[in-house]
C-alpha cells in the first residue's frame, strides 16, 4: 500500500528542508570575507595541483561497466531468493546455471588481467 | 488516507521528473546533467511504487540510479569537458528532434482518447508484499529460457566491455 511509504516521504521531505534551511542560516549568521587560500578547494592540506574535470584513464570505465553487469546479476537474485522454497530443487539448479554462465566470464576478465591495475 | 494524497504524490513526483528531465538538456555542465538524471530516475522509481511495483522501483534505484548513473559519470570523466561547454548548446538536429518529439506528443494524445478499446482498463489489485514472489514465480516458472538467455547476454557485455577496453587481449 503506498501509506507504507509515508514515512519515507516525510523522511525525503525533512532531508529536502533541512539541509538548504541550515545553509540559510549559516549563510546569515557567519561573517563573510573571502580570501584566495580559504576559497581554494580543500585537498587534505596539499595545494591542488591541476584541474580536477581533467580526463580520466579508461581503466575506471572498465571497472564500472563489469560493476553494471554483475549489479545486473544481483537484481536477479533477489526475485529467487524470496521464493527460495516455493521454487524448491528446481529454481536452485536453474540459479546455479545462470551463475555458472556468469562466473565463466568472472574467471575469463580475471585470466586475462582486466582486473588488475597496471 | 484521503483520497486527494495519491493525486498529490503523482503530481509531485512527476513534477519533479519532469524538471530533471529538462534541466538534463539544459545544462552546460554534463555533470549538473548527470546529477539531474538522477533526480528523475528517482522521481520515476517512487512513480513505480505508486503502481505498487515496490521490484520494479527498487530496480529502478539500484540499477539506474546506482549502476547506469555510475556508468554516465565516468563517461564523462573520459571525454573533455572544457570542449564541451565552450559548444553550442542546440545544435543544427534540434528540428528533427521536434519533428520527433510532436509525433510522439500526438502518438500519447491519440492514445490517451482512444487508449480504453486498444488497453482495456483491467485493475487487478494484487496485494504489493507479493509483488516481489509474483516476479520470482513468473521468472522461474514460466519465462525460464529467457532467463538463463539474459545471463548470456551479461556474459556478452562482460566480453565486449573487455575487448572494447584492453588494448591487447
Amino acid at each position: 500500500m503506498p501509506q507504507n511509504y509515508v514515512p519515507i516521504f516525510l523522511f525525503v521531505a525533512v532531508v529536502a528542508i533541512a539541509i538548504p534551511a541550515t545553509l540559510m542560516i549559516g549563510k546569515l549568521v557567519r561573517p563573510n570575507n573571502p580570501e584566495k587560500a580559504k576559497l581554494m578547494p580543500y585537498e587534505c592540506g596539499i595545494d591542488p595541483v591541476d584541474n580536477a574535470r581533467g580526463r580520466y584513464t579508461v581503466r575506471f570505465y572498465i571497472v564500472a561497466i563489469l560493476f553494471v553487469v554483475f549489479d545486473v546479476e544481483t537484481i536477479f537474485l533477489f526475485p529467487w531468493a524470496v521464493q527460495y522454497r516455493a521454487l524448491g530443487l528446481f529454481g536452485l539448479v536453474e540459479m546455479l546455471v545462470f551463475l555458472a554462465i556468469l562466473i565463466v566470464g568472472y574467471v575469463w576478465i580475471w585470466k586475462k588481467g582486466a582486473l588488475e591495475w597496471v | 488516507m484521503t483520497p486527494v494524497a495519491p493525486t498529490f504524490f503523482f503530481y509531485l513526483l512527476s513534477t519533479v521528473a519532469v524538471v530533471g528531465a529538462i534541466l538534463v538538456i539544459t545544462r552546460k555542465n554534463p555533470v549538473h546533467s548527470a546529477l539531474s538524471l538522477i533526480f528523475t530516475l528517482l522521481a520515476l522509481a517512487g512513480l513505480y511504487l505508486m503502481l505498487y511495483a515496490p521490484f520494479v522501483a527498487g530496480v529502478q534505484i539500484i540499477l539506474y540510479a546506482g549502476g547506469i548513473m555510475v556508468l554516465f559519470l565516468f563517461v564523462i570523466m573520459l571525454v573533455n569537458i572544457e570542449r564541451s561547454q565552450r559548444e553550442v548548446q542546440f545544435n543544427q538536429q534540434w528540428h528533427v528532434g521536434i519533428i520527433a518529439s510532436l509525433a510522439l506528443g500526438f502518438l500519447f494524445l491519440y492514445v490517451y482518447k482512444h487508449g480504453s478499446s486498444i488497453f482495456p482498463v483491467n485493475p487487478v489489485s494484487m496485494p504489493e508484499p507479493m509483488n516481489t514472489q509474483q516476479v520470482g514465480m513468473a521468472l522461474f516458472r514460466n519465462y525460464l529460457l529467457p532467463f538463463e538467455i539474459a545471463s548470456l547476454l551479461l556474459l556478452v557485455a562482460i566480453v565486449g566491455a573487455v575487448v572494447m577496453a584492453k588494448k591487447r587481449i
